[in-house]
């Protein structure tokens, strides 16, 4: 059982939905993004999702695309990513690495695998592989006891949610617009409805992300959902940032409205926002 | 390929068709967002549907003949062939094709699907700006909106296609991130598609993309070798010895090469953009220099560091400077049935000046490459090979980087341009096109007139 897992039964028996983070490693530096996080985790972030930069982030919006751009131009690398991974599990925070598939590939998905669990992360989750492609990566996974996440969105069919809730483990991913990364002023309508399209076809914990930007926001999508998912939001503070230091103030702010906004009375009413 | 529900494909790819999930032997496939999924299911559907609906067919073919100007005529070029060892080159003039390239067949045929799937938007990608300019032709032809992304280094190294575009009634929006060139464009495409799936077609250029992009661009190019493979045998006798097209995503080449491909005796070659030379790094040819892995929703070649990161590309010809290359050329250059190899930016522009000036005939400077590939190719094969070369465009949009390489204008009579570089010869070139490689320009440009001898 991946400590991902754990962390969404602790937070179910809790009677609360777990908070999801993302940053991408290595922005602001290596050094800075681990310490970004840590502070996330401790101020109530049950996973971090740590992003892989890449050169063409095709499901990323202007923040995250700013500053993966940073991260790159700083030098990252893939070995950072999996420093990261390692500084986290390290201390005791489940984390998983989001990548566009061609690093992957060119890593050699079996070599990732196993370095990845190797560095304690808990699996990864892929925004540009579906399971039709996911076959090396599927097998790969299962040898080294990582959770393979894949995404459902508003616009998939019933019939390939099932597929794509079949081949995740861990958690299944609710994309709950249809766009790129970012914040929104309102949550789609329609996450609520595809987040119960998916409940008919898994028993898995199903996580909402693409818009959540605050601890209301959180606090609704609690109130149906296993897992409230937040990135933009996040790299927005850190870019917004004068130094280090205000930027972990910054999202440790935001860590904690958001563990608050999962634990408020509306979480569990269901009071739109 | 591995299969999921651990069921293979029922229909295993052949050398006309990929399988039925749109793998041409390991490459293609589908890499793409799951909230693009179901639209390109639906457009496989519409695809397969209009391909076998004899009316779409006679829509299509009408609009190609009465629209397009189709048949493209072939035409024989003796005194630039004197300069390829005495062999016979043929021209296959998609250059006279409305809109100034090859780029109509594709679109007229995307458009009328979106159409057909009731889309009311279509929006592209461009580089050079000729599949944009196609793309706003059709749309207007259609009553469809119309978006085009482009680079913003593109906007400014292809000011007049812009204006083309703009003229015709569509909304160009210039691409400020990554390298602000041809795949950055592709991106935002994809990311403004997620958002607009509902209503909006993404008509993909190339050969390219997650399936049914890559096979469906290819059987709207196809056109051009059906007629050309037909008119080479009414007017030499006998098939060419080699079909010689220019390679950026590939639709041009795979247009021309597809029915050719039974016909083994016949060589395909295809001609990347060799850039600064493949040595220096400073280049886009992806097959002859890339290796393989995933971008922009397919498996295929591409240029790429260690790490998987996409590389920087870099050609004289904005339409041939792309990372990646489409699936079916990766296949058909690990089969061997097609070769490819990378020609600079030096003898392209040499072959271009080379063509204006023995033939009367000003070519894209993406074609010149092709014509460049001819002129090796017809001293290896010798005088009395006969080959066929894919003139893909025309060169209008190209006069004013070639006025600079060449030196023919002074920094102001040359206009806006890329700014940055002179355009006397001791400066101009790469500068006019991509900032940099004065060294490759003034080489081109002291070559003008006895192009063919300059290797």
């Amino acid at each position: 059982m991946s400590a991902v897992t754990v962390a969404f039964e602790k937070a179910a028996a809790d009677g609360r939905a777990a908070v999801i983070g993302y940053l991408p490693a290595g922005f602001p530096t290596v050094d800075g993004a681990i310490e970004a996080a840590l502070a996330m985790a401790h101020a109530g972030v049950d996973i971090m999702e740590i992003g892989l930069p890449y050169s063409d982030p095709l499901m990323d919006g202007p923040v995250i695309q700013e500053a993966v751009h940073r991260a790159l131009t700083g030098g990252v690398r893939v070995s950072d990513v999996l420093r990261t991974v390692e500084a986290l599990a390290g201390a005791g925070v489940p984390a998983l690495v989001m990548t566009y598939w061609n690093p992957v590939d060119r890593y050699g998905v079996q070599a990732f695998a196993a370095d990845l669990a190797c560095a304690g992360g808990s699996g990864l989750i892929t925004p540009d592989l579906t399971p039709e492609e996911a076959g090396p990566w599927l097998a790969a996974a299962s040898e080294h006891d990582l959770d393979a996440v894949f995404l459902a969105a508003v616009s998939s069919t019933q019939q390939r949610i099932a597929r794509v809730a079949a081949a995740c483990s861990g958690f299944v991913y609710a994309a709950s617009l249809m766009g790129v990364t970012g914040v929104r002023d309102a949550v789609s309508r329609e996450a609520e409805g595809l987040v119960g399209r998916i409940r008919t076809a898994t028993t898995l914990p199903v996580a909402v992300g693409l818009g959540v930007r605050d601890g209301a926001q959180a606090a609704w999508v609690g109130s149906f959902a296993n897992g409230v998912i937040v990135g933009s939001a996040f790299v927005r503070r850190l870019l917004d940032a004068r130094d280090q230091q205000a930027g972990v103030a910054a999202v440790t702010d935001l860590a904690a409205e958001l563990a608050a906004g999962v634990r408020s009375p509306a979480a569990r009413d269901g009071a739109s926002p | 390929m591995i299969q999921p529900n651990g069921q293979a494909p029922t229909r295993a790819a052949t050398e006309n068709q990929p399988d039925i999930t749109g793998h041409f032997g390991d490459y293609g496939g589908r890499f793409a967002p799951e909230a693009l999924m179901s639209a390109l299911d639906e457009l496989t559907r519409a695809y397969e549907s209009a391909k076998a609906d004899p009316r779409f067919q006679a829509e299509l073919a009408a609009l190609l003949r009465d629209y397009a100007g189709r048949p493209t005529p072939i035409t024989e070029i003796p005194r630039f062939a004197a300069e390829a060892g005495g062999c016979r080159v043929l021209l296959k003039r998609e250059d006279l094709a409305h809109t100034g390239s090859h780029k109509i067949n594709n679109v007229l045929g995307q458009a009328l699907l979106a159409r057909r799937m009731g889309k009311s938007r279509m929006i592209a990608e461009t580089g050079a700006g000729q599949h944009g300019v196609a793309t706003a032709t059709a749309c207007a032809l259609l009553g469809l909106d119309c978006v085009v992304y482009m680079g913003e280094e593109d906007t400014r190294r292809q000011a007049l296609n812009v204006a083309r575009m703009r003229m015709l009634g569509a909304q160009v929006v210039p691409v400020m991130i990554g390298s602000r060139t041809l795949k950055d464009a592709i991106n935002e495409a994809f990311r403004d598609w997620v958002s607009s799936v509902e209503t909006t077609h993404y008509c993909i250029g190339s050969v390219m993309g997650p399936h049914p992009f890559p096979a469906m661009v290819r059987d709207f190019q196809r056109i051009i070798g059906v007629e050309a493979r037909q008119q080479v045998l009414t007017l030499a006798g006998r098939l060419p010895d080699a079909v010689i097209a220019c390679v950026g995503g590939g639709s041009n080449a795979i247009g021309v090469f597809h029915a050719f491909i039974p016909d083994t005796a016949v060589r395909l070659i295809g001609c990347e953009a060799g850039g600064d030379g493949v040595p220096t790094g400073r280049h886009a040819a992806t097959l002859v220099a890339g290796s393989a892995g995933v971008i922009h929703g397919m498996r295929t070649y591409l240029l790429q560091d260690d790490d998987g990161q996409t590389l920087p590309t870099h050609s004289v010809s904005a339409g041939l400077d792309y990372p990646g290359v489409g699936p079916e050329h990766s296949w058909l250059h690990d089969t061997g049935r097609a070769t490819y190899r990378a020609v600079d930016d030096e003898h392209a522009m040499a072959a271009f000046s080379l063509l204006c000036r023995t033939e009367g005939i000003i070519p894209a400077i993406e074609s010149a490459h092709a014509l460049a590939g001819a002129l090796v190719v017809g001293r290896e094969l010798g005088p009395d090979a006969l080959l066929l070369v894919n003139l893909s465009g025309r060169g209008d949009k190209d006069v004013d980087i070639a006025a600079r390489w060449f030196g023919l204008v002074t920094d102001n009579a040359a206009g806006d341009g890329a700014g940055a570089g002179g355009a006397v010869a001791t400066t101009s070139g790469g500068a006019g096109a991509a900032g940099g490689a004065g060294a490759a320009g003034s080489a081109g440009a002291g070559n003008g007139s006895g192009a063919g001898d300059s290797r």
